[in-house]
């Protein structure tokens, strides 16, 4: 659709740019947005004021800090296990980025089984994080990193299941087909809004975004980095560069995260197709492409703001009522939606 | 046939470099799985060794097969391998006797494998090739479900079964009460 003719090695080099700007764009946002200046709000002060107008430059000052501490080790570290775990945990978000779809046009690629591998590479980021705790030679590390996988296995499962339910419903595991399915689609007939899966799939979202919340190890459900039981967990013994490098996957992976719910539930990059009169993917305006990372972007920093909210407020669970949360309620309900999403399939 | 005999056929260029590639990556990992002498240190090794399975799946243009393979192996089984390895014997540096006494068993074993899945291989497909060009397509996910649950849906069952029976034991025998 779109006119110019890129060379293959230009389309590359422009995938891997966009792929690093989406990454890193929502991780800056979110941590000066969400991080400094709103938790300061809620508990009554004022945040970082002095880098900047209103303390907008902190983030380029603390990556400066970081960039120029030493690079520690401990003594009896696996050093090169050590130094390899937190880039682990960077590349899966890197990959997790490739599938997410910003414009009719405006993908990096166009995966068939899109939210599939999606879930498979956001996976992999647990091994990074098992391999830091074990590598650091320091048992709150290890602790922090067993209590990570346990946590990370326990709610992939209803991660899967809720999306299952999505799955079901749209009848295509591909991303884009997704927004395209919410966004033709009519609620009765009425076709004004499209059918975003929020609400036919709400109990799906809430699963999905609990179990998010989990994977991201973000407070009530941060164990793995307990700071008044394990000091920092996994992260205890990393400094400098590499944990800055596990500082942006830990928020770049929200961002992204967010990304994948607001394409699954909240209809993604598009707008109802009524609006305009399009009937699928093919017909939409070459103009989306650049409104659709736009829309993205605020759904987005809407479903962060949830997350965030969510880590502001509440305490920390304990270890059995994690796994108790994850193996008694999600679960079972998330298997309940995929069984009634499918009568309702079969039915209409 | 050496990685520079499959490189100059000249219609898979691109993909037999690359398979090349990742063979040679999947073979030394391989065998620093079973020459390491620390537990953890094998275990990465074969996780070098199933993701580089999922890449051959990927050249192959079977996607779905490929992210399985990530999911499943990458995501689940190596994690909870090397999540029981550092709760039981996980010590940093070398360990001594690592080596099984009936070690060189495996070496038998492994060639029989070897021959029984390259025979298996070499009759179902003979000398059928990939797609090329316009009609290389990657393998559609209601492809590969067809082929599972319409030929194969009672072992796809019965497998089922095996697992659920495997999963209730598990738990049986975990349970203290």
């Amino acid at each position: 659709m779109i006119a110019v003719d890129l060379p293959y090695w230009a389309q590359s080099l422009l995938r891997v740019l966009g792929g690093t700007v989406a990454v890193l764009l929502p991780a800056g946002t979110i941590v000066y947005l969400f991080l400094f200046k709103m938790m300061s709000f809620m508990q009554s002060r004022l945040g970082p004021m002095e880098a900047g107008p209103y303390g907008s430059m902190q983030l380029f000052a603390e990556v400066g800090k970081w960039l120029q501490k030493e690079d520690i080790q401990p003594e009896n570290a696996d050093k090169r296990i050590f130094k390899i775990a937190p880039l682990i945990v960077l590349v899966s978000t890197f990959l997790l980025v490739a599938v997410v779809p910003f414009g009719p046009d405006a993908y990096f690629t166009d995966f068939e089984a899109g939210i599939f591998y999606a879930l498979a590479v956001s996976s992999v980021s647990v091994l990074g994080i098992l391999i830091a705790g074990w590598s650091s030679a320091n048992k709150y590390s290890l602790l922090g990193g067993l209590r990570a996988a346990g946590q990370l296995i326990a709610y992939e499962l209803p991660m899967v299941l809720a999306v299952i339910g999505v799955v079901i419903q749209a009848g295509t595991m591909n991303l884009n087909q997704i927004v395209e399915q919410q966004n033709a689609g009519s609620m009765f007939g009425w076709d004004g809004l499209g059918n975003p899966y929020i609400l036919t799939q709400f109990v799906g979202f809430l699963v999905f975004m609990i179990a998010v919340q989990a994977e991201l190890t973000q407070a009530p459900f941060d164990m793995p980095i307990a700071e008044s039981e394990l000091v920092s967990g996994y992260m205890t013994e990393y400094s400098g560069f590499r944990f800055l490098i596990f500082f942006i996957a830990e928020f770049a992976t929200v961002g992204v995260f967010s990304l994948i719910a607001s394409v699954l539930f909240l209809g993604g990059w598009g707008i109802p197709f009524s609006w305009f009169g399009w009937e699928s993917n093919n017909d939409v305006d070459d103009w989306m492409n650049i409104v659709g990372p736009l829309i993205m972007i605020t759904k987005m920093l809407g479903l962060s703001f949830l997350i965030m909210w969510v880590r502001f407020s509440y305490p920390r669970l304990r270890e059995d009522q994690l796994q108790r949360f994850a193996w008694k309620v999600l679960i079972p309900v998330s298997l309940i939606n995929i069984m009634f999403t499918a009568i309702l399939k079969v039915a209409f | 046939m050496s990685a520079v005999v499959l490189a100059t056929d000249d219609i898979y260029v691109a993909q037999n470099i690359g398979f090349g590639i990742i063979a040679a990556v999947m073979i030394v990992g391989a065998l620093k799985v079973v020459t390491s002498k620390n537990v953890v240190h094998a275990a990465l090794s074969l996780v070098l060794v199933l993701a580089g399975a999922a890449a051959q799946y990927l050249l192959l243009a079977a996607e779905f097969v490929a992210v399985t393979q990530v999911l499943v192996y990458v995501g689940a089984v190596m994690v909870l391998f090397l999540f029981g390895v550092m709760l039981t014997r996980a010590k940093l540096g070398h360990e001594a006797d690592l080596n099984n006494r009936n070690h060189l068993l495996g070496v038998p074993v492994a060639l029989v494998m070897l021959g029984v899945i390259v025979w298996v291989l070499i009759d179902g497909f003979e000398d059928t090739r990939l797609p090329q060009g316009d009609q290389a397509s990657p393998i559609s996910i209601q492809a590969v479900s067809d082929s599972i649950f319409k030929p194969y849906l009672l072992p796809f069952w019965a497998l089922s079964f095996v697992l659920l029976a495997a999963v209730i034991g598990a738990i049986v025998l975990a349970r203290k009460d």
